[in-house]
């Protein structure tokens, strides 16, 4: 989002007009739109080829889950972004000053809590936590903002209600589990967690703008940023979910230990919208119900989109700290309410 | 990137998913009920660019009046990887990927799960017409006491297992094709002498109390005594969608 651009003014911009001095220079540039017009050219002219290459039914079942996974993920990164942008734009920083308690270690349970009103899946908590770390929100506090709301809005928790309707207890633990796995870790970036492992937000200031070109600019910032590690991480998730065979689940089945830890890891790998991934654990019948409760605080949390989405909007280092602490944070937080609760 | 580009490539994607949705291109990816949100999506990202594209000109033309100085949106790039936002686009326009077909349903194992209940069959004159997913539950689970000297029908595309024997399959769908499961159904009995993987039947047969268990994850796979079997087009919505609603 908007946290990453570029803070120094470029010289070198090769899209604006070009400074004074350097007219002469224009002819030779290679500006972006030339670019893209070349690009849809050329595939265009070359489309026949294209598509025989593709026609393997390893790439056609590839691009398919590819095209499957973008497109059902763009409206809920529009809505995302969309709200984003309004925060930034019209919600002024003094609001979530008001709205959550100073303490941080208060803030971060009732952000989590507030998670249950972003109706929608993981790709929209993304844009909307990083509008609310610029909006000045303690990072703790929206941190644990972006790991509940996919896992805990009543959007969610129905399809989950509905994929299992003979263990109703399966609602409630994945309630508790996301909760406590989403405060556990606001409060872990509290004690551990260092603002320089988040990108600065040297944001674009919107001030000079009218509100209507702020919101617009911030649209179009956070589609195009967000939407292009969308696309890496569905490029992530189809390969694997197109090349590696699910027979190896069945060996994993049998061992508590490790079906917690299989369902664990193809949570992330199958980077599933929050929306559905219960009706998918459902089907996962060999597999303990605690495994499949690690399994559905995992997908919300952390997978492959989400984590390129997490390295864009708030930096690789941070991605790289945050992810893994997530993962083993909500897997025991899942084994935990597993033995307490099913 | 700049924003003229950035501009072309939003209204692009918006026009590809508005295209998209407005078809039945929508359904081999996700599930209907997301084309309400789709071409919402879809218009938002238009708007979006045209915003950027009228943005971009008023401050051009606001700069030009300036002695083409004071350009102030320099250094407003965005990252390289949005560049990958074109993908989707060609892959959504120019190949349009087909539904998913036999080679991912041979490597997942069926979805199919016991009923809840078994709601009676209505009384029909011809062959009784049935999700792939209904036959396979009541045929699995319900010992077919439900299916009884009914002439069944059934739709769904063909795969084969290594061995050779064909299913007739139907994927089923909750949100997006990356979550989609097959059911399958064993087929036995008058079976056309050629089948091809992923062509589209509409088969008639009778219960049968045959059983197999699926290689992959060891569910139950029923089977279909076929008296019959016609190839048929590809559906308007190729998947199940039955389990969301």
């Amino acid at each position: 989002m908007a946290i990453t651009e570029d803070a120094p003014p470029r010289a070198d911009h090769t899209g604006g007009p070009p400074g004074p001095g350097a007219p002469e220079q224009e002819g030779r540039r290679l500006t972006s739109p030339l670019v893209l017009t070349m690009v849809l050219l050329l595939v265009v002219v070359a489309q026949s080829p294209i598509r025989r290459a593709l026609s393997a039914p390893v790439m056609q079942s590839w691009m398919t889950v590819f095209v499957a996974v973008v497109v059902q993920a763009l409206p809920f990164l529009v809505l995302g972004v969309l709200l984003s942008a309004a925060i930034a734009v019209f919600v002024p920083p003094s609001f979530f000053a008001r709205a959550l308690p100073k303490r941080p270690a208060l803030a971060v349970p009732v952000a989590g809590v507030a998670g249950a009103v972003l109706p929608g899946c993981e790709c929209a908590s993304v844009p909307v936590a990083g509008a609310l770390v610029r909006r000045g929100v303690t990072p703790a506090a929206a941190l644990a903002f972006l790991l509940s709301a996919p896992a805990i809005n009543p959007i969610v928790l129905t399809a989950t209600a509905v994929a299992f309707p003979r263990n109703p207890e399966m609602v409630l633990a994945r309630l508790v589990a996301s909760l406590l796995v989403a405060c556990a870790m606001g409060w872990l970036w509290q004690r551990v967690g260092r603002t320089d492992w988040l990108r600065p937000p040297t944001h674009a200031s919107y001030e000079g703008q009218s509100k209507g070109a702020a919101f617009w600019d911030s649209v179009r910032h956070d589609v195009m940023h967000a939407g292009g590690f969308l696309v890496v991480g569905a490029m992530a998730a189809a390969t694997l979910k197109a090349v590696t065979p699910e027979s190896w689940l069945r060996t994993a089945a049998g061992s508590p230990v490790f079906s917690v830890l299989a369902l664990a890891v193809l949570a992330v790998v199958l980077s599933i919208c929050s929306e559905a991934d219960a009706f998918v654990a459902a089907s996962l019948t060999q597999f303990s119900l605690t495994a499949r409760l690690a399994f559905l605080v995992v997908g919300p949390m952390i997978d492959l989109k989400l984590f390129a989405m997490q390295a864009g909007t708030f930096g690789r280092g941070f991605a790289l700290r945050f992810a893994p602490a997530t993962f083993v944070l909500a897997i025991t937080g899942s084994v935990l309410t597993g033995a307490v609760l099913l | 990137m700049n924003r003229q580009a950035q501009a072309a490539v939003l209204f692009l994607l918006g026009a590809a998913l508005l295209h998209a949705g407005f078809t039945d291109l929508y359904l081999r990816y996700v599930k209907a009920g997301l084309q309400p949100l789709l071409l919402a999506s879809g218009a938002v990202l238009v708007a979006a660019a045209l915003a950027t594209a009228w943005y971009e000109w008023r401050q051009t033309k606001a700069s030009e009046g300036d002695d083409g100085h004071g350009h102030h949106h320099e250094g407003h790039r965005e990252p390289r990887v949005s560049w990958l936002l074109v993908l989707p686009l060609f892959a959504l326009i120019l190949v349009a990927p087909p539904a998913l077909g036999s080679y991912s349903a041979t490597r997942t194992g069926t979805a199919l799960q016991e009923p809840l209940a078994y709601p009676a069959l209505p009384a029909s004159a011809g062959p009784l017409r049935l999700d792939v997913a209904d036959y396979a539950g009541r045929a699995a689970y319900g010992h077919g006491r439900s299916l009884a000297g009914r002439r069944i029908e059934l739709t769904g595309f063909v795969a084969l297992d290594r061995a050779g024997t064909p299913y007739l399959v139907r994927m089923a769908l909750n949100c997006c094709a990356a979550d989609a499961q097959p059911v399958k159904v064993g087929l036995t009995g008058r079976i056309p002498p050629v089948l091809q993987p992923d062509t589209w039947l509409t088969v008639t047969g009778t219960y049968t109390a045959r059983q197999t268990r699926d290689p992959v994850n060891n569910g139950r796979i029923p089977f279909l005594e076929v008296t019959s079997a016609k190839p048929v087009p590809v559906p308007h919505d190729p998947y199940d969608e039955t389990w969301n609603n």
